[in-house]
């Protein structure tokens, strides 16, 4: 008799849309696994999950998941998302989206759905370049870093994602890697429970381009830094300065009460009525 | 009660869309601030409260097309109004709405161009980019008020043919009937018919998001109706996944291209004005279509006798009837506030024996009936 399979699979379209478009050693894969575990977790109903992504690898999940999927244009998982969570607030929206969509074309979405405080967990995979049309820099690579349009070398500073979706108002701002699976599906968890504009960045590794371009070495490499160059936040908190220098933190920055966008609309309704109604 | 069925009213053009979209059962508005459009967004943020539907101000206008038509997937009748650096911006959008089929409206109320050409003032500029602004091929159908009750009525059936159609409607007033007042009666709430959204009769396990159907429109059902399907940008096969099969590509190219082309009995309004018997004729349409019913008429005094044809729907252009109706003529005036864009169209579909004459104003301000009188008397 057959092992029966994981449970992961009631959540894939796992008979028809496998196998995927991500290279060996992505790290994208991980972070869908992370998703379904803990859409699982929570218990969610597929039918009442909504997955939208804008353009490029992290973009091509929805495909996969099978939930209410769309797969929008560049940039505008966030703007398609906020359509359907205003349309149907009862649907748990979830927005999936690598560092160029999100931070560059979409930079002016995801600022606004955070000051916003629209309802929808933006998972933000941080692979530090534009994996799909063969590893160009983003607003995310690093000073220096050679990329397929910065031969010479990255000129341009970086996003922290982290710093910039708290300065725009998110109400749960989070940052994981897909070494650490266990705290990245906790994470994911926490954001998908918290009500209002969440946000997870998740460090991945992009060895077909990033990582060849910087001579990084192949996916085991790569995941090695990720488990060297990061700390989480308690380790952070207990370090000297110099010792945490270069190294990059994990956890959860924000977790603050901020009522969503959706309940000041629906207030807003109740007053137009009543004052509509007083005037008569 | 918002729309005063059955009453008379003083109301402007934009007032007459908002009020129209209301009427239609519009669930969703998401806009972003742009003359000479303002007014539908600002009236709509006054009423859609007051009904419970949903409002939005967008960060820019490719958020509000994206924001509609993620709002129409999950169930929500949804409309947008800008002008034309917002169109530019929403052609994205359009073009997704296009090929994903989503049904939705955009209003686009013309002011003079390129770029932030005249913003205040009135211009017939879009007419092209409304056909041909979203890349790639893709079916489009665009319809031009000219007054302002058409301006409700319109926005009405620009709703009921994006149902219909499954596809995104353009409404292109021009500046002058977004902001022209005029006297209207509404009609009684019953007459109207507005198009309910189609649902799937199918078990969820049977569903195709694009199934093939005798009218191509497929019935389309709604996110968190419990029918599971993806939606995608890229050329998808029934379902809605991505293909890149010759033959899954080829149909579904000619299934949105044959839901309008052999549908067009449909989608057609023409306005002909004594059309027949007169060897010259004004086509024209949008603001200009009034001051060529009072030049014809100006004309008609001094004896001189002439048609008038206008084309409520812009696109599908009505090729066929044009050809029947108008290629056995000697002349073709066509007044447009812009450089020459739908006399092309008349072009194409008359044989080279028919004199086909442009009038151009790209000023911001209105063709006159007298400028019509004077070219029609020098090609008479």
């Amino acid at each position: 008799m057959p092992a029966p399979l994981p449970y992961e699979y009631k959540y894939l379209r796992s008979k028809k849309k496998f196998p995927h478009v991500w290279c060996p050693g992505c790290g994208i894969g991980i972070v869908m696994g992370s998703i379904i575990r803990a859409v699982d977790s929570l218990s969610w109903e597929k039918d009442n999950i909504v997955m939208v992504s804008g353009i490029g690898c992290t973009s091509r999940m929805p495909v996969y998941v099978d939930f209410n999927t769309i797969h929008t244009t560049h940039g505008r998982a966030l703007a398609f998302g906020t359509g359907v969570k205003m349309a149907n607030p009862s649907l748990n929206v979830m927005a999936v989206m690598g560092d160029g969509d999100s931070l560059a074309i979409g930079g002016n979405h995801i600022i606004h759905a955070a000051r916003r405080n629209i309802n929808i967990t933006a998972i933000v995979v941080n692979n530090d370049n534009y994996g799909m049309t063969g590893g160009q820099f983003s607003p995310v690579t690093p000073e220096g870093a050679r990329t397929a349009t910065t031969p010479y070398g990255m000129i341009e500073p970086g996003f922290d994602v982290c710093n910039l979706m708290e300065g725009a108002g998110a109400t749960f701002v989070a940052r994981g890697t897909v070494y650490h699976i266990i705290e990245l599906d906790k994470i994911i968890t926490r954001a998908f429970k918290k009500k209002g504009f969440s946000v997870v960045e998740v460090l991945a590794p992009c060895p077909t381009n990033f990582g060849r371009a910087n001579r990084l070495g192949g996916p085991v490499e790569m995941m090695k830094l990720l488990k060297e160059n990061t700390i989480n936040i308690s380790q952070a908190k207990a370090m000297k300065p110099e010792d945490a220098h270069g190294k990059v933190v994990r956890g959860v920055f924000v977790d603050k009460v901020s009522i969503p966008y959706q309940e000041r609309y629906d207030k807003l309704c109740e007053k137009a009525r009543n004052s509509a109604g007083a005037s008569r | 009660m918002i729309v005063p069925w059955g009453e008379t009213r003083l109301i402007q053009g934009n007032e007459a869309v908002a009020l129209g979209a209301v009427a239609a059962g519009i669930e969703f508005f998401a806009g972003y601030p742009i003359t000479p459009s303002t007014e539908i967004a600002e009236l709509l943020a006054k009423y859609m409260p007051l009904l419970g539907t949903k409002w939005i101000q967008m960060e820019d206008e490719i958020a509000s097309i994206s924001a509609l038509i993620g709002a129409r997937l999950a169930g929500a009748k949804s409309m947008t109004a800008t002008s034309g650096p917002g169109f530019s911006l929403m052609q994205e959008g359009l073009g997704y709405a296009c090929m994903a089929e989503v049904p939705l409206v955009l209003v686009n109320v013309m002011r003079g161009g390129p770029s932030t050409g005249l913003p205040t003032q009135a211009a017939q500029g879009d007419v092209m980019q409304a056909r041909w602004g979203a890349h790639g091929d893709h079916p489009v159908i665009a319809l031009a008020p000219s007054n302002v009750i058409e301006c409700f009525e319109m926005t009405i059936r620009a709703f009921n043919l994006s149902e219909q159609f499954r596809t995104p409607v353009i409404l292109l007033p021009d500046e002058i009937i977004g902001h022209m007042r005029e006297r209207i009666t509404f009609p009684s709430e019953g007459d109207l018919h507005v198009e309910p959204k189609p649902v799937p009769n199918v078990p969820v396990e049977w569903y195709e998001h694009y199934h093939v159907t005798a009218s191509n429109v497929s019935p389309m059902a709604c996110i968190g109706s419990g029918y599971r399907f993806h939606v995608t940008g890229l050329t998808h096969d029934v379902h809605g996944f991505p293909t890149r099969k010759e033959k899954e590509v080829v149909a579904k190219m000619n299934r949105l291209k044959h839901k309008i082309t052999r549908r067009l009995d449909e989608l057609e309004d023409v306005r002909m004005h004594d059309v027949e018997e007169n060897p010259v004729t004004i086509f024209a349409y949008g603001s200009v279509y009034r001051s060529a019913l009072a030049a014809q008429a100006m004309l008609k005094k001094r004896k001189k006798r002439v048609g008038v044809f206008r084309p409520v729907t812009l696109w599908p252009f009505p090729d066929r009837t044009v050809k029947e109706e108008l290629d056995s003529k000697e002349v073709i005036l066509v007044p447009e506030l812009n450089q020459g864009q739908l006399i092309h169209e008349v072009e194409r579909m008359t044989s080279d024996s028919v004199r086909v004459v442009p009038l151009h104003r790209i000023d911001g301000y209105e063709i006159t009936p007298e400028e019509i009188v004077n070219a029609v008397l020098e090609v008479m």
